[in-house]
């Protein structure tokens, strides 16, 4: 939050405490009734929900007839599965070699879009547009480009002498094929680091060049501690996101093969959708929940060694 | 987006070098929907040729109409409008109310209510899930398009209101507050003053919500069944269904889905760049 007012003051602006003191009622009527539809929104469709999904994971229910209180038993159930440690480790897997290689491409893009060249806004636009892609279209066109036989990726490498490659298909490689696929469309990241990277100041990096540095030591040594805070950003939006990540395997691969593509909202939905076990799934649900918890927790526990803030303070 | 004359590259090598870099990446992001539009308009069963044609020596876009007939997609694409529209209508309406309520009413718990805000931006929605789909059981709203924009009527999500409040904040106060003392109420300042000079956050969040919506698979799987309220990402399964056999009509129907947002995404460019920017500059 931009202004440092301490949490429940009734007057946050405490410099005009007498012009606001005779409207303080007022103020906080208009608040909650222009705040009204969030919040009902917010009791209804998240804090609600949250709760139920951890009341419903200590049950056994089908989405049908009656509730049965089981205590922890989904949760005994879970540690003993199988298919459970093996959607977590695809998940980590795509997760942690996904996000870095998408936020690597992103910044790459984002300082070819920093280039100062004529015309480079059309390029802008250019490469925003795979991610603007409906995502079902985006899976289907991947498994087109990854098609054995006809596919555009196979197509490009016989005609260079390479032996095709068996994409979704092969257990070993289906899931360094779906981040491949993933870094078509980093738009999002990409706009956010091109942003950071036109705050960066001109006078530092000028002077940094009469010093004698060359670009890219210039570039690490002033850009990327300078971006830091929005490449922790996108590092915490993009690990939650592929920890989410559904659609492509869904569509794409239906998990396999061999469960080699299981990712867990996969299983989420297969144990709450196509099993009727919405126990089972809430206590999987949760899990996931816990678990990114944990990685974003870590994550800032640790960025305090390499973001920097120029303000000196943490971020809002 | 500083791109003043003088801070051009200079060397006639830099330029070149500069223009060929940006040329590849252009042709990596373009090429897989050239490979799209190609696929869709090539004959039967040609797409199962090898080597594949790069530029093809007849077009077929009778593809499209065979597509289309494969099934209720008229009815699928108004579904499509239908939720994009009311979900976004109901994104900016309370979003914004929300938003102008964090940047400029100092109401009790405002600071409380915004660290919750934020908050539930790192929720994963997979969690929310199973209850929400039973909320919508027991409220017999299953199967129909309900679920699919009523939820967004009630804040639209805490990334708009945050993009907006950004906006907002970047706001002159005086004129709000001039009209605080002629008198004015709350909403007549926000729907007279404010909105309108919060126009470019609105046009980023309207754009925003609209692609997410037209775009929405999760959404329309969980929550629909029967044909009747099934929308145009949904509908694009029936050809999955076929084990993939025909990809000329997939790429068809799923480039016919690709044209609304392009043209969104390019009348409404700048707002979307903006759009990114403004919540990038969320984590400085």
């Amino acid at each position: 939050m931009a202004d440092a007012v301490p949490l429940g003051v009734s007057s946050p602006v405490p410099g005009k405490k007498p012009r606001w003191s005779r409207k303080v009622k007022a103020d906080n009527v208009a608040g909650y009734l222009f705040m009204a539809p969030w919040i009902i929104g917010f009791l209804a469709f998240t804090v609600g929900p949250m709760l139920a999904s951890g009341y419903l994971s200590l049950t056994k229910y089908s989405g049908f007839g009656a509730i049965k209180w089981v205590g922890f038993e989904n949760y005994d159930k879970i540690f003993q599965d199988d298919l459970f440690y093996t959607a977590l480790y695809n998940t980590s897997y795509y997760a942690f070699l996904g996000v870095p290689a998408q936020l690597l491409v992103a910044l790459c893009l984002a300082v070819l879009l920093n280039m100062k060249v004529r015309y480079v806004n059309v390029f802008r636009t250019v490469y925003y547009i795979p991610t603007v892609t409906p995502a079902v279209a985006n899976v289907f066109l991947w498994v087109w480009i990854f098609n054995f036989d006809f596919g555009l990726i196979n197509s490009l490498l016989r005609l260079i002498g390479i032996s095709p490659v068996n994409w979704l298909w092969d257990p070993q490689i289906v899931k360094p094929a779906l981040i491949l696929m993933s870094l078509w469309s980093v738009g999002q990241q990409m706009v956010i680091f091109l942003a950071a990277l036109q705050g960066v100041s001109e006078e530092l990096l000028e002077a940094a060049s009469i010093d004698g540095a060359t670009n890219f030591r210039r570039f690490l040594r002033i850009t990327v501690p300078l971006i830091s805070p929005v490449i922790f950003l996108n590092l915490i939006i993009g690990i939650i996101n592929l920890f989410q990540t559904f659609t492509v395997a869904f569509i794409a691969t239906r998990g396999g093969p061999i469960n080699s593509s299981l990712f867990y909202v996969l299983y989420i939905y297969r144990k709450g959708f196509e099993s009727f076990s919405m126990g089972y799934a809430s206590g999987l649900a949760w899990i996931l929940f816990m678990i990114i918890l944990v990685i974003t927790g870590i994550q800032f526990y640790f960025a305090r060694n390499w973001v920097y803030y120029e303000s000196g303070g943490p971020p809002s | 987006m500083v791109d003043r004359e003088e801070k051009y590259i200079g060397t006639i090598s830099g330029k070149l070098m500069a223009y060929i870099l940006l040329a590849l990446g252009g042709v990596i992001s373009l090429m897989p929907l050239y490979w799209l539009v190609l696929t869709s308009l090539r004959p039967a069963g040609a797409e199962f040729t090898y080597p594949p044609e790069w530029i093809p020596s007849s077009f077929h876009p009778e593809n499209y109409g065979v597509a289309w007939n494969r099934a209720p997609f008229w009815l699928f694409t108004f579904n499509s409008i239908l939720v994009t529209f009311l979900a976004t209508l109901g994104t900016l309406l309370t979003a914004s109310m929300a938003a102008y309520a964090f940047a400029r009413i100092p109401f009790y718990g405002r600071n409380v209510w915004f660290a919750l805000t934020l908050s539930t931006m790192m929720l994963p929605w997979a969690v929310t899930l199973i209850p929400r789909f039973l909320l919508f059981k027991y409220l017999s709203l299953l199967d129909s398009l309900w679920p699919l924009f009523l939820p967004f009527w009630f804040g639209g999500g805490a990334f708009y209101i945050f993009l907006v409040r950004q906006f907002i904040m970047t706001l002159p106060v005086e004129m709000e507050e001039a009209a605080v003392v002629d008198g004015a109420s709350r909403l007549r300042i926000f729907l007279m003053i404010t909105m309108p000079l919060t126009k470019p956050a609105i046009a980023a969040v309207g754009v925003f919500s609209f692609i997410q919506h037209w775009n929405d698979f999760m959404g329309p799987l969980i929550f629909t069944n029967s044909e009747e309220s099934r929308t145009l990402a949904l509908g694009l399964r029936y050809f999955g269904d076929e084990q993939f056999t025909e990809f000329r009509l997939i790429m068809a129907v799923a480039t016919v889905m690709l044209v609304p947002v392009l043209v969104v995404f390019f009348a409404a460019n700048k707002y979307f760049v903006s759009g990114v920017a403004l919540s990038g500059l969320a984590g400085r």
